[in-house]
């Protein structure tokens, strides 16, 4: 995975992704605390943090899986508030791997892949399908096209996940541990996708504890812990240099496994 | 040097768990309580089955029209119902007119004929069944009720026998699944007011015996509605019977919606697809196919509850059967009369189930984890 091709590239100044002083409760449990956050165009930041810490949490508040009580969030210069219609804007631009793929078992792979381009972008369907189909070939499945699935592998599950948000061509993707449900030998071929996917100049957040990914690809790493952000920094100075003790505690359990 | 050890070759299964034999030890004398019960079961079916083939077929009338034809023989006195089928098929529907139902039924068999055949495509299917829906129903009406394009009308009073049947069940299926869908749907709203306003309605007509909204709805609704005002009869007994199996259908589609994982709804919203989008292309799909079974058992009870419609004075296939046993020239074949009543309710019922059937294989994806 150390293409030099994956080097990165100075940011431009325009931000996609702005969160600032983000507060969220369950009930009485205060969840996620004074999230401050912003992400550049094309910039690739991995989030990681123990179970629990809100990592997953933070990055559906950004296309609004979740609320927030307090703070603001703008996505590509819109801010997101109660509106439906413009909720529903923001989804379209922004891309969504679960760690349990969440492909719909009723419909072939093809069908997963062109239902929101046709249903959300008016797209033909002759034309939703060709589109479709590149980007099946760009995830290198464009064989199980017809398959329902249900009839895959888990590898082969998340990157039709994959091309199911690329189709809908977003400016912004969001992983939330992509490979964690995989058996080890199919989170290559996974993070082969993402990596490509990097290559391309997508924004992403990535919250995943591969900490390789995150080596050759992130510009910035963020540690999460219950609920706050504890400390961000280029992957370099993240693992060689941590500055806070949980983080230093952290690295050393999972670099241990 | 180790020796190359051979495969095992596949022996064939011993003789007593294949065949016939190995069948009935299995299932029939696997224990001394099983071999008590096969030997009653085959002592009671020795006694019943003979007199059961020699009432229907061997002693048995089949020709004349008169019930002395039917004298001679010990058996069922089946002239009783050829010489009253066309009165237990069309009701008191005027005989002139009776070709007016006989095309709308050979347009719903036309129509409906595509849905079965496995090489029409899906979307295709969708299409159809959604316009049979919408546009059959207004056209059936027309040709029941006339009174347009030079058809002489027909008073709903007039119409019964199975056709009776077949429009309140049809009408009943219709209506209570879309509704019983949005009931569904509604109750799992996050909206207060109309998740209160669905809980109540589904609450309602649940805790009530059709017998009694029925009766309700003929012999109370008339007295708060103003003076003069008339409601068709069967319209009543049609809203009656709809809202009360939409009540039931409600439950069975909330359960299926239940076991749509959570995750389903936000993939579909992290795309972009709004509530009606996300339901009607995601959830409805997985959630209905899941409930089949439910709701065909819905369908069967709503079919057959049609037949308490005679409490309201209607002429379905039931209350015809029963109002030919009190023909004075007709006395004393009851039996017959319900034996074929319940023929065709079973056949109706039982095609209903195997369709059913079918369809859960169809619609089955990929294997299941
Ligand atoms: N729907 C919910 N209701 C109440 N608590 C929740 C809910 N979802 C998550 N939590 C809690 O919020 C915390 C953060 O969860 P999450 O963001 O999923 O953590 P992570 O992704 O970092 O493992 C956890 O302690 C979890 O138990
Ligand atoms: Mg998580």
């Amino acid at each position: 995975m150390n293409s030099p091709s994956t080097a990165r590239a100075p940011l431009s100044e325009q931000s996609m992704i702005q969160m600032e002083g983000v507060h969220k409760w369950y009930g009485a449990f205060h969840v996620l605390k004074d999230i401050n956050l912003t992400v550049q165009k094309s910039e690739r930041i991995v989030v990681c943090g123990p179970s629990g810490s809100g990592k997953s949490t933070a990055i559906r508040c950004i296309n609004r899986l979740e609320e927030y009580q307090r703070g603001r969030i703008v996505v590509d210069s819109k801010e997101l508030s109660n509106d439906v219609k413009l909720i529903e804007q923001i989804r379209r631009d922004v891309g969504m791997v679960f760690q349990h793929f969440n492909l719909f078992p009723h419909l072939t792979v093809l069908e997963n892949c062109v239902l929101a381009p046709i249903w959300v972008r008016k797209m033909p369907r002759k034309q939703a399908e060709e589109f479709a189909m590149q980007y099946l070939e760009r995830v290198k499945i464009p064989e199980q096209a017809k398959k329902y699935p249900g009839q895959l592998s888990g590898g082969q599950q998340q990157r039709v996940a994959i091309a199911r948000s690329l189709c809908m061509n977003p400016k912004i993707m969001l992983f939330d541990e992509p490979t964690s449900a995989l058996d080890p030998e199919m989170i290559k071929e996974v993070l082969d996708t993402m990596v490509a996917l990097a290559e391309d100049g997508m924004t992403m957040i990535c919250v995943t504890h591969e900490m390789g990914f995150a080596k050759t690809v992130a510009h910035r790493v963020i540690f999460m812990d219950s609920g706050e952000i504890i400390e961000q920094n280029t992957p370099e100075e993240f693992f060689t240099n941590p500055q806070s003790e949980r983080t230093r505690l952290f690295l050393s359990q999972i670099l241990h496994n | 040097m180790a020796e190359s050890r051979l495969p095992h070759p596949d022996l064939p299964p011993p003789a007593s768990i294949i065949g016939p034999w190995g069948w009935m030890r299995r299932n029939l004398f696997s224990s001394p309580l099983n071999i008590a019960l096969t030997a009653l079961a085959a002592y009671l079916l020795w006694v019943a089955v003979p007199h059961l083939l020699n009432w229907t077929l061997f002693n048995a009338t089949w020709s004349g029209d008169t019930r002395a034809d039917c004298q001679a023989n010990s058996g069922a006195c089946w002239v009783f119902i050829r010489v009253h089928f066309e009165q237990f098929m069309y009701g008191f529907y005027p005989e002139a007119q009776r070709w007016r139902v006989n095309i709308a039924v050979l347009l719903l068999i036309l129509g409906a004929a595509p849905l079965f055949i496995r090489t029409v495509p899906n979307p295709v299917k969708v299409k159809l069944g959604l316009s049979l829906l919408v546009v059959y129903p207004m056209v059936a009406f027309v040709l029941f009720k006339g009174g347009l394009f030079g058809l002489p009308n027909v008073e709903t009073s007039r119409w019964g026998g199975l056709l009776l049947t077949l429009v309140i069940a049809g009408v009943g299926m219709a209506a209570a699944l879309p509704l019983g869908v949005l009931l569904a749907l509604g109750r799992r709203s996050k909206m207060p007011a109309i998740q209160t306003l669905c809980v109540t309605f589904i609450e309602f007509w649940r805790g009530v015996p059709l017998i009694t909204v029925l009766f309700m709805s003929s012999v109370m609704l008339p007295l708060f509605l103003p003076e003069g005002m008339n409601f068709d009869k069967l319209l009543r007994a049609l809203i009656g019977v709809t809202l009360f199996q939409a009540a039931y259908m409600a439950e069975v589609v909330r359960g299926g919606l239940q076991a749509i994982p959570k995750g389903q709804i936000e993939a579909a919203a992290a795309l972009g697809l709004g509530y009606w989008k996300s339901m009607a292309l995601i959830v409805l799909p997985q959630a209905l196919k899941l409930v089949i079974p439910g709701i065909v058992n819905t369908f069967i009870a709503l079919f057959k509850d049609t037949s308490l419609v005679l409490i309201i004075g209607l002429f379905d296939l039931m209350n015809t059967v029963h109002n030919a046993t009190t023909n004075p020239d007709w006395l004393g074949f009851s039996t017959e009369g319900y034996v074929f009543a319940a023929a065709v309710y079973w056949l109706f019922c039982f095609s209903m189930s195997r369709y059913s059937q079918n369809l859960e294989k169809r619609l089955h994806t990929g294997h299941k984890r």
